[in-house]
């Protein structure tokens, strides 16, 4: 039987395929801006580690023998073209014929005995360029790098070692030196510090009673005594501490080695103040990676020197981490009990959607004015407040009334709050309604449906609020250097003295970090790679506690999945 | 045994009037039918769990029950039928006063619940929950674990001993003939089961708090054949043991497992019956039409 025609009329043939060059380009168009932006964020990674990263590699050190007689000895780190205007027609023509001329950057080290780390040379005034084994790098505390040969290596007036014997000698010298800076170190924040701290305590105690004399009490002439009993205790344990450190002081610079720089001046340096010396030229690639291994890891954890131009850069990521947390823990609750209250239990209306709107626009007010806000609100009224209130012994220094890590993470927490409510609505939206349904047909109040189903179920939104905070407040720089980030601060703000989390704190920060260093420094040249450095930290550090959140919200994602089947 | 007047068979089975109260009539009314009264529906109806009488709803300015009136008898099917959109859903979840939690309804009329009513400003309308449970069109098991979604109702109502609610769970899921199917895997997440499964699950959900009605808001309109005759043979089950109120749009359903049926129809009841009598020998033009599948 043939099948009956639904549709009966003239045949429409079906058609050639058409070009549609439109939808084509607009294809290529969106994959070519997003190959564009994949390779910005790759080109910035790449820049960041490749200028950075650099920094901690030991290269060879030259010796250049220039055509004036005088010898330099340095790192090469720059070569360029010199692009001046030719000031004749002969010297037009010798460029012409030879090429522009070109001059070489070196790092020439010896703060102290030059007075500049670098020099630039014109190749052409260069007669020599060898790079003999003898030459030596010296990392020490004070004046930045020295390069040089090592002469001898005296004590107390007397010569140790010549030559080999003294090379090998201060090798030797610098596991000892550096196990007694670690005692004086230890002396100093140890025992010294609790001193010191204890001493402070007494001086409030004493200004408390004083303060509550003044007002009318009874005279407290027996706690008066026990205080300064106490302190003369304290004096005198202080005094030996100081005998004791002065002594470890003499003994890290017994020894002292010379060195001859490389036009022929010679250098005294304490073997103390030696922490790495090198012969650059005479070390393998397996020497290399060690020596860089080494210098990445002080990088990273120890204190800064020299006005945060050499050092590390521990105290900076420790103040970043920890003013980031804490912001966390401020801002998640406080943004998901707003969210939770405009979408679960406000009336949907006008006023809602207004809120919403001033939310969404809290998002958009420039930082610093929310600096300028927690510098007014939070320092000034509420740690001023704090202080009448809590602390008046301690005027007329504050304790909360000054810039600090608490109010330098609530000001944050106020700037990412929108983000938390935004993202945390949007995963309480996404949470079906016959989930919680289901719930309360089983007898549960709202508040159990609320806290048992919906926000497990939200999780995830609220952890990619979590995220998106963390990322903003991690790069925010502008209003915490008016909260409390300093560029050096003297303790971090966790230790081992009561109550450990020291919140009035300043602490440092990375990004002040890189601008301190990057533009506040006297000596722009050295400090360029710290710069790149650190900012490839700063981004390591904030990829690295976003990995961490979207890991735990992944792991919610698998564990709260509310698509059914 | 008395049979009523024709006029007060009329009211009592077409809606649009208040329920006469039977017990304070005090003489046994029973269900008619055309050959007179089956004593077995008449003890049924004399002792109702739940009266439905003059039942009104709006959403908004829009009327969607106009004065509807059965009653529900005790562990026995009650059947929902009508077309899309009649209101059985809507009515159903009047019962449970599921329908609270949407903006803008408004109630009239009212529903006793052991002779108490459900709408009173006094009670606890969770209490009400926990005694009336429900299970949905679509299968709504929380993300959790298949154990944590079961002893979910116990625990809120109080039940924390490791060892009580593992035997909740045990025997709500035996009930629900799910046991033997998910014993090797009760912690793992309750979405990686079947349709059916989940379907059974929610049921198990529900009588882990041991309710006394159970509502069935088309259970399985979202299952094929063999899950259906599941749920089916379960709902025959427990019924010896709840109350069941079930919405169907599915005739053959109704007729296989109910025992009362009531044919909704544009908000307003048109017929209540022993599931029987309404497919075979229905009274009004349009329940006869629809059982027979000329319209809906």
């Amino acid at each position: 039987m043939p099948r009956s025609e639904p549709n009966p009329g003239p045949a429409r043939p079906l058609g050639r395929r058409r070009p549609d060059p439109l939808g084509t380009s607009l294809t290529w168009l969106s994959g070519a801006s997003l190959a564009l932006s994949l390779l910005l964020i790759v080109g910035l990674l790449v820049l960041l580690a490749a200028q950075g990263l650099g920094f901690f590699w030991q290269g060879p050190v030259h010796q250049l023998q220039l055509a004036d007689g005088t010898r330099v000895i340095g790192e090469i780190t720059a070569t360029e073209t010199v692009r001046a205007p030719a000031n004749s027609e002969a010297e037009a023509r010798r460029i012409e014929e030879e090429g522009a001329p070109t001059r070489t950057q070196l790092k020439i080290g010896n703060r102290d005995l030059y007075g500049l780390d670098f020099r630039w040379i014109d190749d052409s005034d260069i007669v020599d360029s060898t790079t003999p084994a003898d030459l030596v790098m010296i990392e020490r505390l004070e004046w930045g790098a020295f390069f040089g040969r090592l002469r001898e290596l005296r004590a107390d007036g007397r010569v140790l070692a010549t030559g080999e014997d003294a090379w090998r000698e201060v090798l030797r010298l610098l596991p000892e030196k550096a196990k007694l800076r670690r005692q004086v170190r230890d002396l100093e924040k140890g025992e010294i510090g609790d001193i010191n701290h204890e001493l402070e305590e007494l001086r409030l105690a004493e200004a408390r009673i004083q303060r509550a004399e003044a007002q009318g009490a009874p005279p407290d002439d027996a706690a008066r005594a026990r205080i300064a009993a106490r302190r003369l205790q304290l004096e005198s344990r202080s005094e030996a501490l100081a005998v004791e450190r002065a002594r470890l002081q003499t003994l890290l610079d017994r020894e002292r080695a010379v060195f001859v720089a490389g036009d022929g001046r010679s250098k005294e340096i304490g073997a103390g103040q030696i922490l790495r010396a090198l012969r650059p030229n005479a070390m393998t690639t397996l020497d290399r990676l060690g020596v860089y291994a080494g210098r990445v890891a002080e990088f990273l954890f120890d204190d800064p020197r020299e006005s945060n131009t050499e050092g590390g850069i521990f105290p900076a990521i420790f103040g970043t981490v920890l003013m980031v947390f804490l912001m966390t823990f401020v801002v998640t609750p406080l943004g998901v009990l707003a969210a939770l209250y405009l979408r679960e239990y406000a009336v949907q209306g006008t006023t809602v959607r207004l809120v919403r709107i001033a939310v969404n626009n809290l998002a958009g007010v420039p930082s610093i004015v929310f600096g300028m806000f927690g510098l007014s609100f939070f320092v000034y009224l509420v740690g001023g407040s704090i202080d009448r209130l809590f602390y008046p012994e301690m005027a007329p220094t504050p304790k909360f009334g000054t810039g600090g890590i608490l109010w330098a993470a609530l000001t944050l927490a106020l700037l990412t709050v929108p983000v938390v409510i935004v993202a945390t609505e949007e995963g309480l939206a996404a949470v079906p309604r016959i989930m919680r349904e289901g719930s309360m047909a089983l007898g549960a109040t709202k508040l159990e449906t609320t806290l048992r189903v919906v926000v497990p179920a939200a999780a995830p939104g609220i952890l990619t609020g979590m995220i998106l905070a963390i990322a903003r407040a991690a790069g925010e720089v502008a209003p915490l250097m008016i909260v409390g980030m300093v560029k050096l601060a003297p303790s971090l703000p966790l230790d081992h003295h009561f109550p450990h989390l020291h919140l009035d704190r300043k602490f440092m920060h990375l990004g002040f970090h890189i601008y301190d260093v990057g533009f506040q420094s006297p000596n722009v040249e050295a400090t360029r790679p710290l710069v790149f450095a650190t900012a490839f930290f700063l981004v390591l550090i904030v990829t690295a506690m976003n990995l961490l959140a979207i890991s735990i919200r992944n792991h919610l994602r698998r564990k709260y999945a509310t698509s059914a089947v | 045994m008395t049979t009523p007047r024709p006029g007060e068979r009329e009211r009592l089975f077409q809606g649009g009037g208040r329920m006469p109260d039977l017990h304070a009539s005090g003489s046994g009314v029973g269900l008619p039918t055309r050959h007179g009264v089956d004593p077995a529906i008449d003890s049924d109806i004399a002792n109702p769990l739940l009266r439905v009488e003059a039942l009104e709803l709006w959403y908004g300015s829009n009327q969607a029950l106009h004065g509807i009136s059965f009653l529900i008898p005790e562990k026995k099917i009650t059947a929902l039928i009508g077309p899309s959109g009649c209101g059985k859903s809507t009515l159903l979840r009047c019962i449970n006063r599921l329908n609270d939690l949407v903006d803008g309804v408004r109630i009239g009329g009212d529903i006793l619940f052991e002779g108490r009513s459900i709408y009173d400003a006094e009670l606890d309308v969770n209490q009400l929950r926990r005694r009336i449970g429900m299970v949905f069109q679509k299968s709504n098991p929380f993300p959790k674990s298949i154990y944590e979604n079961v002893a979910y109702g116990p625990r809120l109502h109080g039940t924390t001993q490791k060892a009580r609610l593992d035997e909740l769970v045990e025997s709500s899921l035996r009930g629900a003939a799910l046991w033997e199917e998910v014993k090797d895997r009760l912690h793992d997440s309750a979405l990686g089961l079947s349709g059916g499964q989940q379907q059974r699950l929610c049921i198990a959900r529900a009588i882990a708090i041991e309710p006394e009605v159970i509502l069935f808001d088309e259970p399985c309109s979202a299952l094929d054949p063999v899950a259906t005759a599941k749920i089916e043979d379960l709902m025959y089950d427990l019924k010896s043991r709840f109350t069941i109120v079930i919405v169907t749009h599915n005739m053959q359903q109704a007729a296989r497992v109910s025992d009362y049926t009531a044919f909704l129809y544009l908000g307003r009841l048109v017929e209540y019956g022993p599931t029987t009598r309404i497919f075979t020998k229905p009274e009004k033009r349009e329940t006869e039409d629809y059982v027979m599948g000329r319209f809906g």
